[in-house]
């Protein structure tokens, strides 16, 4: 039997984001969301870990009321229960101040087994959430796993780091971080949709977590986004001409050794 | 114990990047006038610290392997002590899991994978710039704890010239739990394999390549050209011809010259990418992202156009001194 908590994140969904060419911003109003595809993958994990041993799959977000349906996928795809936190206090948070509140959910549940969470989000890409957690938590991490095994209260797992791949074991509790490679996230049927509709789902105030609103929006946070830009790519937009193939690559040989790049 | 004059601290478990690191450390140290450490553990090449910029090494004793729990307990220790004002690590994988373990430990902020640093304003106020939305911005980013922990991915800021100079060192003896997450087997990439990071060419493929074995006529190229062969990610996760790609969240490189063959040009494939000197589009599509993003664009089949220009550079290159290397194997992942 494993305690799993899950933790997600409803990202803009960055594919969709344009950008205005005149002010060379990012155009993000009316951008999609999206569960944070890694954060997904966390899910199957759990969700497959629970089908292997038995056990329970808690899934935990943070959010605006829209995160409900965030919760409600990962529910679909065999979370047991879920939990959203949604208060205007949380409007700026950074990881530190997110990290916070998820502490605060996670020991409202109680104990557990494993936290799993996505390396990264799709949007913000800053990889610090689960180990912030893990401190917070104070268990260990084992970040960026592409294979998982639990047995006998230990987690196996295997990670790529720069200089290869890494066979590591800790005990349990542990907060582990997933990548895209670890599987492939199951698309929920319309019945499990349906029967996702019935499962417990929360939503708690920070009150009810016991996070002091200064410890989470902007004033929990180390870290505050001043500006926001997309610069112009300078590049030369040279497209080669030639009335063969051999003529154009011929001119773009010439190119390269001109730029000083090969040879 | 606080210092009088505050400092600036830079850690990487990798040699190169922490010079780097000591390199931008320097110009930043210099302009708020406070002190540059390099946080290193026993056993590393101290004195070559101080060549880099460094004023003072910290040694730190008593640690192992490196273990993201146990380093970042012992890297906190001294920081309570002595409350440097900002800590610059190197964005490794590592480093990543590193600085935000360290950052919860001191209740502060980080920010990872930043591209510039830099003072602004009368205040001289901490600027970060990181690429955030999947590539599309950079969001500019400022702190309002302290200490600052800021990661900077490898070959971000060059390393500075080596001038022999004297530094004061610390030795410090840290007492840190014992790491409960252990290493029971290590597979190294073979001796030789050159990672993408440092690669001087990259001949990439994208969707645009049909078969895996395509994939020996990119290599060919790379070979001649003493380069590295990569993929963009559909290929490595979906097709699963390869476990690593290049982009947002696989590699990113700063080759000399990055030949993209039958890639679309998502934006998180330009995302790893940017570093590139020359960026070069070899793609059937006219209307591909690709071509907006590239020096040199070539609209064509990439089985023609890729034969057609090792043709060409066998042709410039020969009676030329220079050695083809066309059989060494290169990048076994690839």
């Amino acid at each position: 039997m494993v305690k799993i908590i899950v933790c997600v994140k409803q990202a803009l969904d960055v594919a969709e984001i344009k950008i205005d060419k005149e002010r060379r911003v990012p155009v993000t109003a009316g951008v999609p969301l999206k569960t944070s595809d890694f954060d997904k993958n966390a899910v199957e994990e759990a969700v497959r870990l629970k089908e292997k041993l038995g056990g329970e799959v808690i899934i935990v977000t943070v959010g605006s009321k829209e995160a409900t349906s965030t919760v409600k996928e990962a529910l679909a795809m065999g979370g047991d229960r879920g939990y959203l936190v949604t208060d205007p206090a949380v409007e700026g948070s950074d990881t530190l101040a997110l990290s916070n509140i998820l502490v605060g959910v996670i020991r409202k549940i109680g104990g557990f087994d494993i936290v799993l969470c996505g390396e990264a989000s799709i949007d913000g890409f800053s990889f610090q959430v689960g180990p912030r957690l893990a401190e917070k938590l104070g268990v260990p991490q084992v970040t960026y796993v592409h294979k998982l095994e639990v047995k006998n209260g230990k987690v196996v797992a295997e990670r790529s780091v720069e200089e290869g791949l890494q066979v590591v074991e800790a005990e349990t509790p542990v907060l582990i971080t997933v990548t895209k490679e670890i599987n492939e996230p199951r698309t929920p049927t319309f019945m499990d949709i349906v029967k996702a509709a019935k499962k417990p789902l929360e939503t708690l105030s920070l009150a009810d977590i016991e996070v002091k609103k200064e410890e989470a929006g902007e004033e929990g946070s180390g870290v505050k986004v001043v500006g926001l830009y997309s610069p112009p790519v300078e590049r030369k937009n040279i497209v080669i001409e030639g009335e063969t193939v051999e003529e154009k690559a011929e001119k773009l040989a010439e190119a390269l050794v001109k730029e000083g790049v090969v040879g | 114990m606080k210092n009088l004059k505050g400092e600036i601290w830079v850690y990487s478990e990798e040699k190169e990047t922490t010079y780097e690191l000591l390199g931008e450390g320097r110009k930043l140290a210099r302009e708020m006038n406070v002190t540059l450490s390099a946080i290193t553990v026993e056993g590393g090449e101290t004195e070559r610290h101080f060549g880099f910029g460094a004023d003072k090494v910290y040694i730190l004793k008593g640690l192992g392997e490196f273990e993201a729990e146990t380093y970042a307990e012992a890297i906190s220790i001294i920081a309570k002590e002595r409350e440097p004002e900002i800590i610059l690590i190197g964005s490794t994988k590592r480093g990543k899991e590193l600085a935000p373990r360290l950052a919860a430990k001191l209740e502060t902020g980080c920010a990872t994978d930043c591209v510039k640093i830099y003072l602004e304003g009368e205040k001289k106020e901490l600027i970060v710039e990181r690429w955030i939305y999947g590539g599309n911005a950079l969001a500019k980013e400022k702190f309002t704890k302290k200490p600052s922990i800021i990661t900077i991915p490898p070959k971000t800021f060059e390393k500075p010239i080596y001038k022999e100079r004297k530094g004061e060192k610390v030795e410090v003896a840290v007492r840190v739990s014992e790491p409960r997450v252990k290493v029971i087997e290590t597979k190294k990439r073979e001796v030789g394999e050159e990672r993408l990071e440092d690669a001087s060419v990259i001949i990439s493929g994208g969707a645009g390549v049909k078969r895996k074995e395509d994939f020996k006529i990119l290599r060919e190229l790379a070979n001649m050209l003493r380069g590295q062969i990569g993929c963009s990610r559909p290929i490595a996760v979906d097709y699963k011809w390869f476990p690593e790609w290049i982009g947002l969240s696989g590699h990113k490189v700063k080759p000399n010259v990055y030949i993209a063959c039958g890639i679309s040009g998502k934006i998180q494939h330009i995302a790893g990418i940017r570093g590139s000197k020359i960026i070069v589009a070899i793609n059937k599509d006219p209307e591909a992202e690709i071509f907006k993003v590239a020096d040199y664009g070539i609209v064509g089949d990439l089985y023609e156009v890729v034969p057609a220009l090792i043709n060409a550079l066998k042709r410039r290159f020969r009676g030329k001194t220079r050695k083809f290397t066309e059989n060494k194997p290169l990048n076994k992942t690839f």
